[in-house]
């Protein structure tokens, strides 16, 4: 049974599942109703069968590498191979993949009329079927084939709500961040296949002592910058809070739960698998990545009033959470320590698949605010909890997942991605002991922020009273969406108490890289009771926490409310106001909520005010008519990264564009020179 | 004999956690001329806000009603999670350094949920400066428990409080340069001077007090009990983290009752502390807070690199 589930032909049919799905969607365009359905039926069945898939790979072992059918290039082969970490990736994304679809059913039922469906299902599938690709491909051309078909669907899918010229603009943003990413990563492969001889991965691999120490490193930096831009890390994340606001929310939640994970997923096969042995910089480098990414992706998260923004920008935290698990692997892979780095391995994969869930759950939990309200400013909700019960439950176990309250998954991820950076500190020495030290202070105010920053989003959409007449035309989203939503919530909760057993599965992805094979035994035990490290440093068992939580919560309600207190009378009445009438605006609302983390933080944050009054009497200035004030938070990438390389790149340009007179006598003697100089060059 | 210790562990925060408060009070009275109402009047209060009625603002949701269960229950959980008396029980499911400090957090979270949940104005500026200052005191929290948890190889914190590190004078000064940044962030997590006043509700100045200010009846008790409790946690942390003396180290009816004796003994000097530092001090501004809570973490970062 086994062997046919993991057998290239049933692989070969879960691909075309996608790929019938979209086509049939395109075809079925004309009626919304069937385009919807259909595609996203298509969508579920192709999950399904990639979770089985996936799950009969990694618990079988059985890797799987194979060609599909020749191509008439020389260089390109439809090569692919799918080992234990593929598998692993195929998981997160068939999981996510399924409750996106499910939630779609319902979800997009708001575009019915506005929108073609049909054209959406196909780009929808189309962009998980080039994940698929882009996590199997074994050869670096059809690899780019597949990325650019995940990055041109998605692209279409940002602009999808195309009335909105905002979004048309973050599309835009987004492709050219894409593709300058996509030109470091070709220049990465290329050099490799100049001194290799090979696009394919398996020959880079075997060969790769060929490549000099200096190519090798200019590689890392094009790999690092390439995959870096998708996977949103900081200096070159700011395509991502523009563009996952724009595109629909379960999209949102596919591109922000998986898609920024391919590009975590090429880093660890690069620089863990096809390039070792590595210099020591580049887990430094990557691990100084991390702790940036995952500081500043709070604190831009804690300034945020649009829910899908906020969203956006923890998944720039969480990425910065997934790369100090990796960078402290690279570091102790290249150490020599490969127990540790198996640990650290572990904790990064463990958070990829957690922040996949609890994301996902939480842009679900927008999509269906958004859809409600139609808008994504948080400042217009309030008090949704009494409109939209089951929502705001689930809201609430994705804002405890991602601030990794336990028992909720995110702890586990991040405990285990903290004891790994505790490993560091406790047996390296000297200067790369100060870097760890840092690394768990970035993760410790990371923890603290990302909670101040949700209970703010949760408290200022779900909780006190409305603050727009919107909010009591509410209701519940309909049963699809519940659906998708209570699933993921509950996977993230049982994540949580079987934390134990999916770290030992992971353990097991781990140690099929080559790097990590020779490690004598288990570093985690990881039987019933619960997660433990080696030589018995920490130990946690989510079962037992929450059994004693629950026991004590019983306990305090039969004693309070059965023996204490039988006969106890409760009245309804005003929140206390001080003699006054309370209007919404007396609440506190989400930018005044943070506006004392930003004011801690302005040296880094650069907040700005605008403060604009207009007098009843502009000579006497005594009585002001209005006044408004403006509070922003200065964009330092745009203004210092990005707008000088801009103005290089004018500049440059403008001076070349002298060489282009338009002159046909002078380009007669472009045309001479350069023959000239081929001339004498062949002599 | 075991599951009586363990019953003991179990009772024991949330029935001396009153206590401590009526010492804090009292001394503090005593400082002020007065002569102060007794230690035991923490209990009267609870006692009779338990039998009181309550009323609830039409504007809360079940969050604002489930929350004092949550967060007391929490703090029972926790109190029964770390070394009190004893240092020979292994706790190698719940006793996790990390997980006390996240678990704690559940805790703030609902609380701060809860005083933003009613939409008064007081509750949320209370959430508001309560979660700036739980996000800053995290940092040094973490570190200064990482200091004790490097020293003896181990994040498990009956583990630390068994070990003798003082057998290794090497260790001393960090230890007390951690304890520094731990007792900056103790007196932050609970509300406490120079972070906060527990017995004002001047709206300028209060943090704890605003976020529970719509509760009242057996919700404001348990409110006010998780308070004490988690006071009480962060005070044998404190002692028993850093100064693991006298714990009983063995099962025995004579060993566990001088271990009890000592603890409470340190519990009380603890409090002294407390109480000398708010009657000698004022409250800071509280943009002058970070700067402590940085401290806090610099303090401990150095401690960290002054290990081996």
């Amino acid at each position: 049974m086994l062997e046919i589930i993991t057998s290239p032909i049933s692989f070969l049919i879960l691909l075309s599942l996608f790929f019938v799905g979209a086509v049939v969607s395109l075809l079925l365009r004309k009626n919304d109703r069937t385009a919807n359905i259909w595609s996203n039926f298509f969508a579920v069945i192709g999950s399904l069968g990639g979770l089985l898939f996936s799950v009969a790979i990694i618990i079988s072992g059985n890797t799987l590498a194979f060609t599909a059918g020749r191509s008439s290039l020389p260089l390109l082969s439809f090569s692919f191979d799918i080992d234990l970490l593929s598998a692993f990736f195929i998981f997160i994304i068939s999981l996510i993949a399924l409750f996106c679809s499910i939630y779609a059913i319902g979800y997009v039922r708001h575009y019915y009329q506005k929108y073609n469906i049909g054209t959406l299902g196909f780009f929808y599938n189309f962009f998980i079927l080039g994940i698929f690709l882009v996590l199997t491909a074994s050869n670096g051309i059809f690899f780019l084939i597949g990325w650019e078909i995940m990055s041109v669907a998605s692209f279409f899918m940002v602009i999808y709500d195309r009335d909105d010229q905002e979004n048309v603009k973050a599309g835009f943003l987004y492709l050219v961040m894409t593709y300058i990413g996509t030109a470091f990563i070709v220049v990465a492969f290329l050099l490799l296949y100049k001194f290799t001889g090979s696009f394919d991965f398996a020959t880079i691999k075997s060969s790769v002592i060929l490549l000099p120490a200096g190519v090798k490193n200019i590689v890392f930096l094009a790999g690092l910058i390439g995959f870096g831009v998708k996977a949103g890390i900081i200096p070159l994340h700011i395509w991502l809070p523009a563009a996952h606001p724009a595109a629909p929310s379960h999209v949102s939640a596919l591109m922000s739960g998986v898609m920024i994970k391919t590009g975590i997923f090429m880093m660890i096969r690069l620089f863990l698998d096809i390039l070792q042995p590595i210099p020591i910089w580049w887990g430094i480098v990557v691990l100084i990545v991390g702790i940036f990414s995952c500081l500043l992706g709070v604190l831009y998260a804690l300034t945020e009033h649009d829910i899908k923004r906020l969203l956006a920008y923890h998944s720039i935290e969480n990425i910065g959470i997934i790369l100090l698990g990796f960078g402290s692997a690279l570091i102790f892979s290249s150490l020599d320590m490969p127990s540790l780095a198996l640990l650290s391995l572990v904790a990064a994969l463990f958070h990829t698949l957690n922040h996949a869930i609890f994301k996902s759950l939480l842009f679900f939990g927008a999509g269906s605010v958004i859809n409600q309200m139609h808008t994504r400013n948080m400042e217009e909700y309030g008090g949704l909890i009494k409109y939209m019960p089951q929502t705001a439950f689930f809201f609430l176990i994705g804002s405890m997942a991602i601030t990794a309250l336990p028992p909720f998954n995110g702890f586990f991820s991040e405990w285990l991605t903290f004891q790994s950076l505790f490993q560091g500190i406790a047996m390296l020495d000297s200067s790369i002991r100060g870097l760890f030290i840092l690394a768990v202070g970035a993760l410790a105010f990371t923890g603290g922020l990302a909670l101040a920053c949700f209970v703010k989003a949760f408290g200022s959409i779900f909780l006190a009273r409305p603050r727009s007449a919107e909010v009591v035309h509410a209701k519940e989203s309909p049963r699809s969406m519940l659906i998708g939503m209570g699933a993921l919530a509950l996977l993230s909760f049982l994540f949580g108490i079987f934390s134990s057993q999916t770290t030992s599965l992971l353990e097991k992805i781990g140690r099929s890289f080559d790097v990590l094979q020779k490690i004598p035994k288990t570093i985690l035990v990881s039987n019933n009771q619960g997660l433990m490290i080696k030589n018995s440093f920490a130990s946690v068992s989510s079962l037992a926490f929450l059994l004693s939580l629950i026991g004590a919560l019983i306990v305090v309600v039969i004693i309070i409310n059965l023996i204490i207190n039988r006969r106890q009378k409760i009245k309804i009445g005003a929140t206390w106001d001080c003699g006054t009438d309370l209007s919404p605006r007396m609440e506190i609302t989400s930018t005044g909520f943070a506006r004392s983390i930003v004011v801690i933080f302005k040296g880094i944050l650069k907040p700005s005010i605008q403060d604009t009054i207009d007098y009843s009497d502009s000579e006497s200035r005594y009585l002001p008519r209005t006044r408004t004030v403006l509070l922003g938070v200065g964009d330092v990438y745009k203004s210092y990264f990005y707008q000088p390389i801009s103005t290089m790149i004018t500049g440059l340009s403008l001076r070349v564009k002298n060489i282009q007179s338009g002159n046909t006598n002078i380009y007669v003697l472009y045309i001479l020179v350069a023959l000239l100089v081929s001339l004498f060059s062949i002599l | 004999m075991t599951i009586i210790i363990w019953a003991i562990q179990i009772i024991l925060t949330p029935l001396a956690s009153p206590l401590c408060v009526g010492v804090i009070n009292k001394i503090k009275a005593r400082l002020q001329n007065r002569k102060g109402a007794s230690i035991f009047q923490p209990y009267r209060d609870l006692w009779k806000l338990l039998h009181k009625d309550e009323i609830i603002s039409r504007d809360a949701s079940w969050i604002f009603r489930v929350a004092p269960f949550i967060v007391f229950s929490i703090t029972l959980a926790i109190g029964a999670s770390v070394p009190l008396f004893t240092s020979f029980l292994t706790n190698t499911l719940t006793g996790d350094m990390l997980l006390i400090v996240y678990a704690l957090a559940i805790g703030t979270f609902f609380l701060a949920l809860g005083g933003l949940d009613t939409g008064s104005a007081f509750g949320g500026f209370g959430s508001s400066r309560e979660m700036t200052l739980s996000a800053l005191a995290e940092g040094g929290f973490i570190f200064s428990l990482l200091t004790v948890a490097l020293i003896n190889g181990t994040t498990n914190i009956f583990a630390i409080a068994n070990a003798d590190i003082f057998l290794h004078g090497q260790y001393l000064f960090p230890i007390l340069l951690a304890f520094g940044g731990f007792v900056v962030v103790l007196l932050a997590e609970t509300s406490r001077f120079p972070y906060d006043n527990p017995a004002t509700h001047l709206e300028l100045t209060m943090i704890h007090e605003a976020m529970i200010l719509e509760y009242s009846g057996k919700k404001l008790a348990l409110m006010e009990w998780a308070a004490f409790n988690k006071l009480f946690i962060f005070l044998a942390l404190g002692v028993n983290l850093f100064f693991p003396i006298g714990l009983a180290h063995t099962a025995g009816v004579i060993t566990i009752s001088t271990g009890i004796i000592i603890f409470m003994i340190k519990i009380i000097l603890g409090a002294l502390f407390i109480a000398l530092l708010e009657s000698s001090m004022a409250k800071f501004r509280f943009f002058r807070l970070p700067d402590l809570l940085l401290i806090s973490f610099i303090l401990n970062a150095i401690a960290i690199g002054l290990i081996r």
